[in-house]
C-alpha cells in the first residue's frame, strides 16, 4: 500500500460546516406545506385496564383533524422478532405512566396539546409492579401474559467448565453484591418524525438510529407494502441507543398522516423523552471471584437481575450482553452465568451506550480491586496477570483478534504517573483503575441472520462525480464522514469530493444502523467492497492509455499512476471516461456479513463480534468530606480502536464515552417513585455534567491493527464508556477509604457514608430472591488454540 | 375557549427587519423558528434548562425559549444565521470544524454564540474560563473537550490576526 493520504489524518468531518452554520435540518426543522402537528395523550396510570376512551371532546375542537386510540394501530411489533409485545397505542391495558394512549392530529400544536387534554380515559387500577423484587414474588401478578415465570422477561443460566471447582481451587474467593443504577441518554434533540402518506405510499422522516427496523415495522403494523415505506433520517441530534428501536410516535404520525392527507409532525417534549426512555437497565449483581496468591484468576460467577421495565424492547440481547462481555479482558478460566430481565411497571429499558457492558464492568472491576488489595497487589499488577491474548478465544467462545489492551494499560499507568503517585496523594486525592472489551458491531442480527448486515453503493459519473449509498445512520459520530474518507483513500480524491447518501431506504442498500459500534467495520467493509470493484475497472482502463499493467498501477492525488514512474499518468477523471466507454455505467455495490461466530450454545452468537474494541482508563478523584461532592479531576482514557481512520473523531468519541461516564458515576439516575413517576423528568431535575463537572479528559489512541476491519479499524463510540464508572468508584476508596458498590456517587450518599457513626448499621445492597434453572453447560469451542 | 388576539411583533434579526402577526405569548424560540424559517436556533427543553436555543441580543446571550417575541422588539437580534458573513465562517466557526467541536452539531448553534460572546469581552481566555463561560449550554456528545479546543484555538488565531494588523499599521 502506498502511503496513505486520507485515512489515519486529522480531518474536518464533510458535515461540519452545516452544523456551525445553523444549516444542517433536524427533524423538527422540516416544515412541509399543509403540515400539521401531532401530540400523544400519555397513561396517568403505572398499572391499568382501560375501560372507556371517550375522544368526542377532542374531536369537536376546532382546528382538531383526527383522533386516534389504541384499536386504530392493532398489530403488534417490538425490535427483536421474538418479542412483538408493543403496540403503539396501549389496547385496553396499560403497563406503565407516560404509555401512549391516543394521539391527535390537529393544525397547531397547542390545539393538538388542548385536545389530549379533552379525551376521557377510565382506567380500572390494577396493583403496579414496581421494583423487581415485586415482580418476582411468588404471589404477583403478570405484567404479560406471556411470561412463563411470572415477569421474568428472560432467564439464562450458562455454566463455562466447572466454577465449583474452580473456587477450590482459589486461595481466596471474594463475594459482594452491587447495585448499577439505570440512566437514561438525554439526547439534546428529542424525538422528532415528519410523517407523509401520499397515494398510498409513506415517507418517513425520523430521527432514528435503525431506519430499516423502522421500515419494517411501519410496513407491518400500518399493513402496507415494505417498498410502499421510506425512511430518510435528516440531521440527528445524538441517540446513544435511545433512538434504535421502532417508537409509538413514528407509527402515530404515519397512521395520523394516512387518515387527514396532511403531513404530521410529532416532537416530544423534554418530559415525554425521559417517559420514552428504553436507557440504561437498573442492574442488581452478585459476583464471586477466586484468585491464587500470586493473583491468578481461576474462576468467576455472576448473578444478575435487570429491571427492564414494562416492555420487551431488546432485552433478549440486554440479558446475554451482561453476561458475554464480562470475561474478554481477562482470562476466566470457569464462568457461571445467572441473568434475569425482569418486567416492571416503568418505562421500558433498552440499549444505551456500552449495551450491557457497563454494569457487570462495575461490579467486576471493583471487585478485582478489592481482591488486589486482599492479595496485596497492585491493582493494575493484578489484572496484567490474567490479560487475555491477542487470537484467543474466550471461556464463552467469543473469538479475540487484534487487542490492544496491554498496550493501553501502561499508556493509563504511564501517563497518569500510578507507580509514582498512587497512595501518596494529600488526603481526600486518589487514583483508581479499570479495564474494558466491547464490540465492532454484533456478529448476528436478529431478523435475517443469513443476510448482509451492511450494503453500499458506489457510484461514479462521467464528470468524476463520486457517489456513495448506504443505509447507514449519521448520528453525530460521523458515520458519513467515514464513508467519504474510505472511498477517497481508494479513489485518491479527498472526502469533501465524496457525496454520501445515508440512511434513506428508499435508495440506499440496507444497513442495520448505528448501534452495537458497528458502523465503520461493517459500512465500512461494504463500503470498500464496492469502491474496490470500480477501483479495478478504473485500473484496468488506465492501463490500456498508460500501456502498463495494472497492477503496476496506483491511484495518486486525482489520478492513476505507474508505481515506480509517476509521470506515466492519466488524470482520474480521464481514466473514469475511459472505464465508462469500457464497461458502461461505473456503479457497483458491495456488502460485508460478519464471520459466522458463536459458541455450542443458544444465545452464543450474542458478545460474538468481528472485532473487539479494548479501553483503559485511570481517573483521579477529589473528595470533599465536608460536602460529600465527588469531583473527578482528570481521566486518562487510552483505547484500542484499531486503525484510527480519523483520529479527531475517535478522540472525540472517546471524550463524549469519558464525559457520559462520569454523569452515571456521579449524577445521573432515572429514579421512579412508588407511584411509578419519574423523579426527574427535566434538566433541571436530572442532573447531566457541565462543561465545569466534566474533568480533564487525556485520550491516547492504541492502533492494534484488525485483520478484519475497514484499514484495520474497530470501534471507538461504546467502549470506551465500559471502565470510566468503575475506575471513578475505585478512585474514590483510594481517596476515602469507602467502598461504595453502587451508582452513582451522589453528594449526599458519600457524606452519609463518610459520616457514618460508629455502630451505625450499613446499608446492604441485595439481589431478588430468585431460582434459576440449572444451568446450560456448553462444550466450548475454540477458535485460536486454548485460552484457559 | 377564548383566542387571544394576535398582535404585531417588529423584529430585527441578523440585520433584517421582519415583521409578524403572532400571539402576545409567543415566545421568541416559535417566531424565529415557525415564522421566520431560522430554525439554526434549537429547542432542547423549552424550559430553560439546556441553552440549546440561545440567542443574542443587542450582543448579550439570551434563552429564546424564555423570551417573549413581545420582548425582543427594538432590539438587534443575532441568530445563528446571521453569524457567517457571505458565506465566510468566522475565526470560531472556523476553528470549531477543524477541532471536531460539532458531533450531533445540536447544541453547536447556541455554543458558537455562547462562545462569541465571551471571546468578544476577552481576547485570551484559560481553559477554565471558557469552561466557566459555556458551562449553561449543554452539549452531550463531546465532554466539552474539543469545544474547549475549539474556542482557545479561534482565540489564538483572532488575538494573532490583531498583532498582525497592528505590526502593520504602525
Amino acid at each position: 500500500m502506498s502511503e496513505m493520504r486520507i485515512v489515519g489524518k486529522p480531518r474536518t468531518k464533510i458535515d461540519a460546516v452545516s452544523k456551525v452554520t445553523g444549516a444542517a435540518k433536524y427533524g423538527d426543522d422540516m416544515m412541509l406545506p399543509r403540515m400539521a402537528y401531532g401530540k400523544l395523550l400519555r397513561s396517568t396510570q403505572p398499572h391499568a385496564y382501560i375501560r372507556r376512551i371517550d375522544v368526542s371532546r377532542a374531536r369537536a375542537l376546532p382546528g382538531v383533524l383526527d383522533v386516534i386510540t389504541g384499536k386504530d394501530l392493532p398489530i403488534h411489533y417490538g425490535v427483536l422478532p421474538n418479542n412483538q409485545d408493543e403496540t403503539a397505542l396501549a389496547m385496553d391495558r396499560v403497563r406503565y405512566i407516560g404509555e401512549p394512549v391516543a394521539a391527535v392530529a390537529a393544525l397547531d400544536e397547542r390545539t393538538a396539546e388542548r385536545a389530549c387534554d379533552l379525551i376521557e380515559v377510565e382506567y380500572e387500577p390494577i396493583k403496579p409492579l414496581l421494583t423487581m423484587e415485586d415482580a418476582l414474588a411468588p404471589n404477583a401478578g403478570r405484567i404479560h401474559d406471556w411470561t412463563r415465570t411470572p415477569n421474568a422477561h428472560k432467564i439464562v443460566s450458562l455454566e463455562f467448565g466447572d466454577v465449583e471447582a474452580a473456587f477450590g481451587r482459589a486461595d481466596l474467593v471474594r463475594e459482594d453484591t452491587f447495585l448499577y443504577e439505570g440512566n437514561s441518554h438525554v439526547p439534546l434533540e428529542t424525538h422528532a418524525v415528519v410523517a407523509k402518506f401520499e397515494g398510498g405510499h409513506l415517507t418517513l422522516w425520523s430521527g432514528t438510529q435503525v431506519p430499516h427496523y423502522v421500515q419494517r415495522a411501519l410496513a407491518q403494523v400500518l399493513n402496507i407494502p415494505h417498498g410502499h415505506v421510506r425512511v430518510i433520517l435528516p440531521a440527528i441530534g445524538g441517540g446513544f441507543g435511545g433512538k434504535s428501536e421502532p417508537l409509538s410516535f413514528e407509527f402515530c404520525a404515519s397512521e395520523l398522516s394516512r387518515r387527514t392527507g396532511r403531513p404530521v409532525k410529532i416532537v416530544l417534549t423534554r418530559e415525554e423523552q425521559f417517559y420514552t426512555h428504553r436507557g440504561r437497565h437498573p442492574a442488581k449483581m452478585w459476583m464471586k471471584t477466586g484468585v491464587k496468591r500470586d493473583g491468578e484468576l481461576t474462576g468467576l460467577a455472576v448473578k444478575i437481575f435487570l429491571d427492564g421495565g414494562a416492555f420487551s424492547s431488546f432485552g433478549i440481547a440486554s440479558t446475554y450482553y451482561t453476561g458475554a462481555l464480562t470475561p474478554i479482558t481477562y482470562k476466566v478460566p470457569a464462568y457461571k452465568f445467572d441473568g434475569v430481565r425482569v418486567f416492571t411497571n416503568k418505562p421500558p429499558c433498552g440499549p444505551k451506550r456500552g449495551h450491557g457492558g457497563p454494569q457487570p464492568r462495575f461490579g467486576f472491576e471493583i471487585q478485582l480491586d478489592k481482591l488486589a488489595e486482599d492479595l496485596g497487589m497492585d491493582p493494575i499488577a493484578l489484572r496484567r496477570r490474567n490479560l487475555v491474548e491477542p487470537y484467543s478465544t474466550t471461556v464463552n467462545s467469543l473469538r479475540i483478534t487484534s487487542c490492544g489492551l496491554s498496550e493501553c494499560i501502561a499508556q493509563v499507568e504511564k501517563g497518569s504517573g500510578w507507580q509514582e503517585r498512587r497512595g501518596k496523594m494529600p488526603p481526600g486525592k486518589g487514583l483508581g483503575f479499570a479495564a474494558s472489551a466491547y464490540l465492532s458491531g454484533t456478529g448476528t442480527t436478529m431478523w435475517h441472520p443469513d443476510l448482509p448486515h451492511s450494503g453500499a453503493h458506489v457510484q461514479i459519473d462521467r464528470g468524476g462525480a463520486i457517489t456513495v449509498f448506504c443505509g447507514s445512520a449519521e448520528i453525530g459520530q460521523g458515520s458519513d464522514h467515514l464513508l467519504a474518507a474510505l472511498v477517497a483513500e481508494e479513489l485518491g480524491v479527498y472526502p469533501e469530493d465524496v457525496r454520501v447518501v445515508a440512511g434513506d431506504t428508499g435508495i440506499t442498500p440496507v444497513d442495520l444502523g448505528s448501534y452495537s459500534s458497528r458502523v465503520t467495520f461493517m459500512s465500512g467493509n461494504a463500503t470498500l467492497k464496492a469502491t474496490g470493484e470500480l477501483k479495478a475497472k478504473l485500473l484496468e482502463a488506465a492501463s490500456r492509455v498508460l500501456e502498463t499493467a495494472p497492477e503496476e498501477l496506483e491511484f495518486g492525488d486525482y489520478e492513476i499512476h505507474d508505481r515506480n514512474d509517476h509521470a506515466n499518468s492519466i488524470k482520474l477523471v480521464d481514466a473514469i471516461v475511459r472505464a465508462e466507454a469500457q464497461f458502461g455505467t461505473l456503479g457497483a455495490t458491495g456488502s460485508y456479513s460478519p464471520p459466522r461466530l458463536g459458541g455450542n450454545y443458544r444465545g452464543s452468537v450474542i458478545g460474538t463480534s468481528p472485532a473487539y474494541s479494548f479501553t483503559a482508563c485511570v481517573a483521579q478523584v477529589d473528595v470533599d468530606a465536608d460536602t460529600g461532592e465527588v469531583r473527578v479531576e482528570k481521566l486518562w482514557v487510552a483505547h484500542d480502536c484499531g486503525r484510527a481512520l480519523n483520529p479527531t473523531l475517535v478522540h472525540g468519541q472517546i471524550q463524549g464515552c469519558a464525559y457520559m461516564g462520569v454523569g452515571e458515576a456521579l449524577m445521573e439516575t432515572q429514579q421512579i417513585d412508588g407511584r411509578g413517576l419519574h423523579m426527574s423528568p427535566s434538566l433541571l431535575e436530572y442532573h447531566l455534567p457541565t462543561s465545569i463537572e466534566t474533568p480533564e479528559i487525556e485520550t491516547i489512541l492504541v492502533q492494534a491493527i484488525d485483520p478484519e476491519g475497514p484499514y484495520g479499524a474497530k470501534e471507538a463510540g461504546e467502549g470506551p464508556q465500559n471502565p470510566i464508572v468503575p475506575a471513578i468508584t475505585n478512585a474514590v476508596y483510594q481517596a476515602t477509604g469507602v467502598r461504595f458498590d453502587e451508582t452513582p456517587l451522589s453528594a449526599d450518599k458519600v457524606y452519609r457514608a463518610l459520616h457514618k457513626k460508629k455502630g451505625q448499621r450499613e446499608t446492604t445492597l441485595t439481589i431478588p430472591e430468585f431460582r434459576f434453572p440449572e444451568p446450560e453447560r456448553p462444550t466450548p469451542r475454540e477458535y485460536y488454540g486454548d485460552c484457559s | 375557549m377564548s383566542e387571544t388576539e394576535n398582535v404585531v411583533v417588529t423584529l430585527n434579526v441578523n440585520g433584517e427587519t421582519h415583521t409578524v402577526l403572532a400571539p402576545p405569548y409567543e415566545t421568541l424560540l416559535e417566531t424565529l423558528r415557525e415564522r421566520l424559517d431560522l430554525t439554526g436556533t434549537k429547542h432542547g427543553c423549552e424550559l430553560g434548562e439546556c441553552s440549546a436555543c440561545m440567542v443574542l441580543m443587542d450582543g448579550e446571550p439570551v434563552l429564546s425559549c424564555l423570551t417573549l417575541s413581545l420582548e425582543a422588539q427594538g432590539h438587534a437580534l443575532t441568530t445563528i444565521e446571521g453569524v457567517a458573513k457571505n458565506g465566510v465562517l468566522t475565526p470560531l466557526q472556523q476553528a470549531y470544524i477543524e477541532s471536531g467541536a460539532s458531533q450531533c452539531g445540536y447544541c453547536t448553534p447556541a455554543m458558537v454564540l455562547s462562545a462569541q460572546t465571551l471571546l468578544d469581552k476577552n481576547p485570551s481566555p484559560t481553559r477554565q474560563e471558557i469552561r466557566d463561560a459555556i458551562a449553561g449550554n449543554l452539549c452531550r456528545c463531546t465532554g466539552y473537550v474539543q469545544i474547549v479546543d475549539a474556542v482557545e484555538l479561534a482565540a489564538k488565531r483572532m488575538r494573532e490576526s490583531v498583532e498582525d494588523r497592528v505590526r502593520r499599521e504602525t
